[in-house]
C-alpha cells in the first residue's frame, strides 16, 4: 500500500513538470507581450516592466527562474493587480470556491447515493422512475441554463433567495445546487446501477441464506462493491467541478478562484491566468491520487496486486 | 448427459460475413427505440431550419430596430425580441447555425486525432502502445477546459482556434476505443491470413474490417458531438468562445442571463433549443450504443 | 414427523418471453439425518426447488404459486414471514452452492464471512465465534486456518473456497444441509475431496443432506434415496439401490445408458435423442413423451401424477404404472 502511494506521489512529478513547462511555452509563444495592450506605457516603462518582471532574460533563463520559483511556491507578481503576488490572490479567493466545491459535492454524494440507493430498492416502481427521470434531466441542462433558470424562480419570482452575492448562509444555496446537480445525477445513475448488479451477485443470495437481516445485506455485503464506482468518479467529478466553478461563480457573482480565473482571462492578467492553471492542475491531479489511492483500500483484490 | 447442444463457435470468416446483417439488426433495434428515433428527427428538423435560416427565418437576425426594444412573444415576433429589436427566433436559428457546425468541425477534429492515435498505437503495439496509452491516461486526469481557456486567452479568440482546441480536448475516448478495436483486428487478420490469401483476403478487409471500425467510430463520433457542443456553448457563455458579431447558442443564453429580470424569454428560449438539442443528440448516442452493443473498453 | 415436508410445490418466473413454469408441482419429505439426492438435467428445476424453500427465488421475476413445506412439523418455509424465515435460514437449514468463485463475498474477509451465522443467530459472542470458526476452518480441511482466516476469498483457489461455503454451512451445526453441484464447478481430483468431505460431516453432526447433481455417478455413492426430476416434476423417486437395479421410468434408464462407467465394456454409448423441453411452453401429457421410445397415445394425453409402483419406488410413467414396462438393471 505504501509503495503503491509513493509511486503514484513519484508519477505525478513528471505530469506537473510537463504541465508547468506546457503553459510556459505557450505564453512565451504568445504573440505580443502582457503590456502591449495598454496604451499609456511608453517604451521606456515597458523595458523598466519587462525588465522588473525579468522579461528581457533569455528564455531558457526564464524557464529555469520560473521553474525554481515553481518548488519554492512563488508564482510571481500578478501583472494586473499592483503589489498583489499570485500566489496570494490565490489563497484568498480559493477558500470561497472549497467552500463551494465541498457543498456541491457533499449534496452529490449525499443525494445523488441515496437516491440512486432508494431506486434500486425499489425498482421499476415510481420510486424509481421519478428520481431516474430526473436524473437524466440533471445530466442533460448546463449549468449555465440551470443557474439562471434558478435565479429567476427562487431568487427573483419567488424572492427565497438573493439572486447573486455570497454573503449570508442562505446565499450558498442556489449555487451549490446548480453546481452540484449534474454531479447528483450523474452518482444517482451510478449508484442505481452499481447496487443492481450488486443485488444479482451470487454472493448476496450466499448471505440470504444465511439468514443475514435485509439492511444488514444492503449495510454490509451490498454498499463497497455497489458505490466503488461513485467512488472512482469522485475524481473526474472534481475536475467537472473547477471548471462549474468557473462558471457558477460567474452567474452568481461569487468572488472565488473561478471568477478570478475568468477575470483575468479578460484583463490578459499572464501570470495569474498561468498561476491559476498550474494551481488547478495540481489540485486536480492530487485529487485523483487520493481518489485512486481510496478506491484500492476499499477494494482487497486490487489492494492484494 | 445430454445437455442441450450449444450453437458451434463460429469460424472467423463467418463472423465476418455476419457484418452486414449486423448492421441491419442493428437498424432494426435502433428504430425500435422511440426516445432515439425522436432524438433524431427533432435534431435533423432543427439542423435544416438552422441551416437554411437565411431562406426561412421571418427576420433578419442583424437587423436592430432600437425603436422597438425588447418585446415579448408575440404574432409578428414568435419568440419575440431582444433589447436592440432583434428577432429572437432568426437569432436562435443563425446561432443554432454557428452552434452546431462548431459541433461537427470540433468532433471531426476530435475523431481525426482519435483516429490516428488510436490506429498508430494498437498498430504498433509493445512499448509504443503502452507509452502512448500511458499518455492518454495522464491527459485524461488533466482539467483540459482550462487550457483552453488559457489558449483563448492567449492567442485570441479565433473561431477555427475553437475548433482545434475543442476537438483536442474530447480525442481521448476515441483514441482508447479505435486502438481497441485495432488490437482485435489485428488478432483477427492473423487468422485470415493463414486462411486466405491474395484477393479474398483485401475483399475481407475491404468490405468487413473497415466498416466494423467505421461503425464504432461514427457511434463514437455522434457520442462526441454534445459533449464539444456543451464546451462550445460554455466557453462562449464565459465570454471565451464565439465573439460578436457572430452569436451561438451559448452567447445567447449568456446574452438572456443578463437581461432576464426584465426579459426572461431572452433566457428560456434558447435555453430551451440549446438542451433539447443535446437531450436528443444523447438519446441518439445511447440508442446508437444500445443498437449495436458496443462498449468502451479500457485497454 | 419428517423434518421436511415439501407438497405440491409450483414455481414460475413470469418473464418477458412468457411465463417458465420452472417447478411443477413437486412434492417429497425427507427424514432427520436422510441423504437425499436429486438428479435431473441442467434446466430441470433442481436448484429453482432449493431456492424456493430457502426464500431465495429473486422475486420478481420468480413467484411461488402454490405449496407448502413444513419445515420440522412448526413452519411452512412457503409461507412464514420474513423474520420467522431468517430464523431458520443459516441456523437450522444450511446451503452451499454451486460456484465458489462468485458465492463469497470479495469485499469481505474469511472471518467475517464465516462467523456471520454464528452472530447473526446470536449463538455465540465475537470472541468465541471466531474461535468456533478457526476449529471449523480446520475441520473442513483449510491449512493453517488461524492466519488464514484473515484472508480475502480472491486469495483462495476454487476448492479452497468451497471448503470455506461448507464450513460456513456447517458452523451452525444445522438440521439440514443443501448442496446445489457442490462439486460442478471442481476440478476433478477436488471433486473426490469435497465429496468426501460433505460425507464426513454428515456422519459427525447427523445432519440430513438434500443433495443436488446432474450426475447420477456422483448421487449414488452418496443418498440413502435418490430422486429423478424432469421438467420440473419429480419423475421417479427411490431408495438409491432400487433406483439403479430397477429403473422404473425411461427417463431414468436413458440416464443411466448415457453414463459409460455403468455399462459393460465396448457397448456403443447412448445419448438421449431430442432437446429438453422449453418449459416456458405448456405440454399435454407426460413431459418426457416427445424424446421417449416407448411412449404411445395415452401418454400424450394427460399429465401423469407420481405413484407408488413398488414398496418405496414411486414413478410417473403411464406404462410403467400400468405394468406394461419394466426392467432389471441399467443396461438392458
Ligand atoms: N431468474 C430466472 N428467470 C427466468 N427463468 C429462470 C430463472 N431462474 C431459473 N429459471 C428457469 O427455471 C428453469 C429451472 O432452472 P434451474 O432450477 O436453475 O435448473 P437446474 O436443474 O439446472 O438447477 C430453467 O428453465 C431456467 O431457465
Ligand atoms: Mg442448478
Amino acid at each position: 500500500m505504501l509503495r503503491f502511494i509513493a509511486k503514484r506521489l513519484l508519477e505525478t512529478i513528471p505530469v506537473l513538470l510537463i504541465v508547468a513547462t506546457l503553459t510556459f511555452f505557450m505564453m512565451k509563444l504568445a504573440p505580443g507581450g502582457p503590456f502591449d495592450t495598454d496604451k499609456a506605457t511608453t517604451p521606456e516603462i515597458k523595458a523598466q516592466l519587462e525588465a522588473q518582471y525579468g522579461l528581457n532574460q533569455p528564455v531558457h533563463e526564464q524557464y529555469f527562474n520560473y521553474l525554481g520559483q515553481l518548488v519554492r511556491g512563488d508564482l510571481g507578481p500578478s501583472f494586473k493587480y499592483a503589489g498583489w503576488s499570485v500566489g496570494e490572490l490565490l489563497w484568498s479567493a480559493f477558500p470561497v470556491s472549497l467552500e463551494l466545491g465541498c457543498y456541491a459535492l457533499a449534496i452529490a454524494l449525499t443525494v445523488g447515493t441515496l437516491a440512486g440507493i432508494v431506486a434500486s430498492l425499489r425498482k421499476n416502481t415510481v420510486t424509481d422512475y421519478v428520481p431516474m427521470m430526473f436524473a437524466t434531466l440533471g445530466i442533460c441542462l448546463p449549468t449555465f441554463v440551470t443557474g439562471p433558470l434558478l435565479i429567476m424562480v427562487f431568487g427573483i419570482m419567488l424572492g427565497w433567495f438573493n439572486p447573486s452575492g455570497w454573503d449570508f448562509a442562505s446565499d450558498r444555496v442556489l449555487p451549490a445546487i446548480t453546481l452540484g446537480l449534474y454531479y447528483t445525477a450523474y452518482v444517482a445513475r451510478l449508484s442505481r446501477a452499481g447496487m443492481l448488479e450488486v443485488f444479482n451477485q451470487d454472493y448476496i443470495r450466499t448471505a440470504r441464506a444465511k439468514g443475514v437481516s435485509k439492511w444488514r445485506i444492503i449495510w454490509r455485503h451490498s454498499l463497497r462493491g455497489g458505490l466503488l464506482s461513485v467512488v472512482t468518479f469522485i475524481g473526474p467529478a472534481i475536475a467537472g467541478l473547477v471548471t462549474g466553478s468557473l462558471v457558477v461563480e460567474t452567474i452568481f457573482h461569487i468572488p472565488g478562484l473561478g471568477r478570478f480565473f475568468v477575470m483575468a482571462g479578460f484583463n490578459r492578467d499572464y501570470t495569474m491566468v498561468m498561476g491559476t492553471v498550474l494551481f488547478y492542475a495540481t489540485l486536480i491531479i492530487l485529487m485523483n491520487l487520493l481518489v485512486d489511492i481510496v478506491q484500492v483500500w476499499l477494494n482487497p483484490k486490487l489492494r492484494f496486486e | 448427459m445430454a445437455a442441450p447442444a450449444q450453437p458451434v463457435a463460429i469460424t472467423g470468416a463467418e463472423e465476418l460475413e455476419a457484418g452486414h446483417s449486423l448492421w441491419q439488426d442493428a437498424w432494426l433495434r435502433l428504430r425500435k427505440n422511440k426516445l432515439a428515433v425522436g432524438g433524431g428527427v427533432f435534431i435533423l428538423v432543427l439542423a435544416l431550419a438552422s441551416f437554411l435560416s437565411p431562406l426561412i427565418a421571418p427576420h433578419s437576425y442583424d437587423t436592430q430596430n432600437l425603436a422597438l426594444g425588447a418585446t415579448s412573444p408575440s404574432g409578428q415576433h414568435w419568440l419575440g425580441t431582444d433589447d436592440l429589436g432583434r428577432d429572437l427566433l432568426s437569432r436562435i436559428l443563425y446561432g443554432g447555425r454557428i452552434s452546431l457546425s462548431v459541433g461537427l468541425a470540433a468532433t471531426l477534429v476530435a475523431v481525426v486525432i482519435g483516429v490516428l492515435y488510436g490506429t498508430i498505437s494498437g498498430y504498433f503495439g509493445g512499448r509504443v502502445d503502452v507509452l502512448m496509452m500511458r499518455i492518454v491516461d495522464i491527459l485524461f486526469s488533466l482539467p483540459f477546459i482550462i487550457f483552453v481557456i488559457l489558449l483563448m486567452v492567449i492567442y485570441g479568440r479565433n473561431i477555427y482556434l475553437l475548433f482545434l482546441a475543442i476537438g483536442a480536448v474530447e480525442w481521448l475516448d476515441m483514441s482508447r476505443i479505435v486502438r481497441g478495436q485495432v488490437l482485435s483486428l489485428k488478432k483477427q487478420e492473423f487468422i485470415e491470413a493463414a486462411q486466405a490469401l491474395g484477393l479474398r483476403r483485401r475483399r475481407i478487409i475491404l468490405r468487413h474490417m473497415i466498416p466494423n471500425v467505421l461503425g464504432i467510430v461514427i457511434i463514437y463520433g455522434t457520442l462526441i458531438v454534445p459533449r464539444v457542443m456543451l464546451t462550445e456553448a460554455f466557453l462562449s457563455f464565459l465570454g471565451f468562445g464565439v465573439q460578436p458579431p457572430m452569436s451561438s447558442w451559448g452567447t445567447l443564453i449568456s446574452e438572456g442571463a443578463r437581461s432576464m429580470e426584465e426579459f426572461p424569454w431572452l433566457l428560456i428560449f434558447p435555453g430551451l433549443a440549446f438542451s433539447s438539442t443535446l437531450f436528443s443528440l444523447n438519446f441518439v448516442g445511447d440508442g446508437l450504443r444500445d443498437a449495436l452493443d458496443v462498449r468502451a473498453s479500457k485497454d | 414427523m419428517p423434518l421436511l415436508e415439501v407438497n405440491d410445490l409450483q414455481t414460475s418466473f413470469h418473464t418477458r418471453n412468457g411465463i417458465v413454469r420452472a417447478v411443477n408441482g413437486v412434492s417429497f419429505s425427507l427424514e432427520r439425518g436422510e441423504t437425499l439426492g436429486i438428479v435431473g438435467e441442467s434446466g430441470s428445476g433442481k436448484s429453482v426447488t432449493c431456492h424456493s424453500l430457502m426464500g431465495l427465488v429473486p422475486q420478481p421475476p420468480g413467484r411461488i404459486e402454490s405449496g407448502t413445506a413444513m419445515f420440522d412439523g412448526k413452519t411452512d418455509l412457503l409461507a412464514c414471514s420474513a423474520r420467522e424465515l431468517n430464523v431458520i435460514r443459516g441456523r437450522r437449514v444450511a446451503m452451499i452452492f454451486q460456484d465458489p468463485m462468485t458465492s463469497l463475498n470479495p469485499f469481505m474477509r474469511i472471518l467475517d464471512q464465516l462467523i456471520e451465522p454464528l452472530l447473526t443467530h446470536k449463538l455465540a459472542r465475537r470472541d468465541e465465534a471466531v474461535k468456533r470458526a478457526i476449529e471449523m476452518l480446520e475441520l473442513v480441511g483449510v491449512p493453517d486456518a488461524a492466519h488464514r482466516i484473515r484472508s480475502y476469498p480472491h486469495e483462495f483457489s476454487g476448492g479452497m473456497r468451497q471448503r470455506v461455503m461448507i464450513a460456513m454451512a456447517l458452523v451452525t451445526k444445522p438440521d439440514l444441509l443443501i448442496a446445489d453441484e457442490p462439486t460442478t464447478a471442481l476440478d476433478v481430483t477436488v471433486q473426490a475431496q469435497i465429496l468426501e468431505l460433505i460425507k464426513r460431516s454428515q456422519q459427525q453432526l447427523g445432519m440430513a443432506v438434500i443433495f443436488i447433481s446432474h450426475d447420477l455417478g456422483v448421487v449414488s455413492g452418496f443418498c440413502d434415496r435418490v430422486q429423478v426430476m424432469y421438467a420440473g416434476r419429480i419423475v421417479e423417486s427411490a431408495r438409491t439401490e432400487h433406483l439403479f437395479r430397477s429403473p422404473r421410468h425411461p427417463y431414468n434408464r436413458a440416464l443411466q445408458k448415457s453414463i459409460p462407467a455403468l455399462q459393460p465394456k465396448g457397448a456403443a454409448l447412448y445419448t438421449i435423442s431430442g432437446m429438453p423441453p422449453d418449459m416456458s411452453r405448456p405440454v399435454q401429457g407426460c413431459a418426457f413423451a416427445p424424446r421417449c421410445e416407448f411412449a404411445v397415445e395415452a401418454c400424450r394425453v394427460r399429465e401423469v401424477p407420481l405413484k407408488e409402483v413398488e414398496p418405496g419406488h414411486r414413478s410417473a410413467c403411464l406404462r410403467v404404472q400400468e405394468k406394461q414396462l419394466q426392467w432389471e438393471g441399467a443396461h438392458v
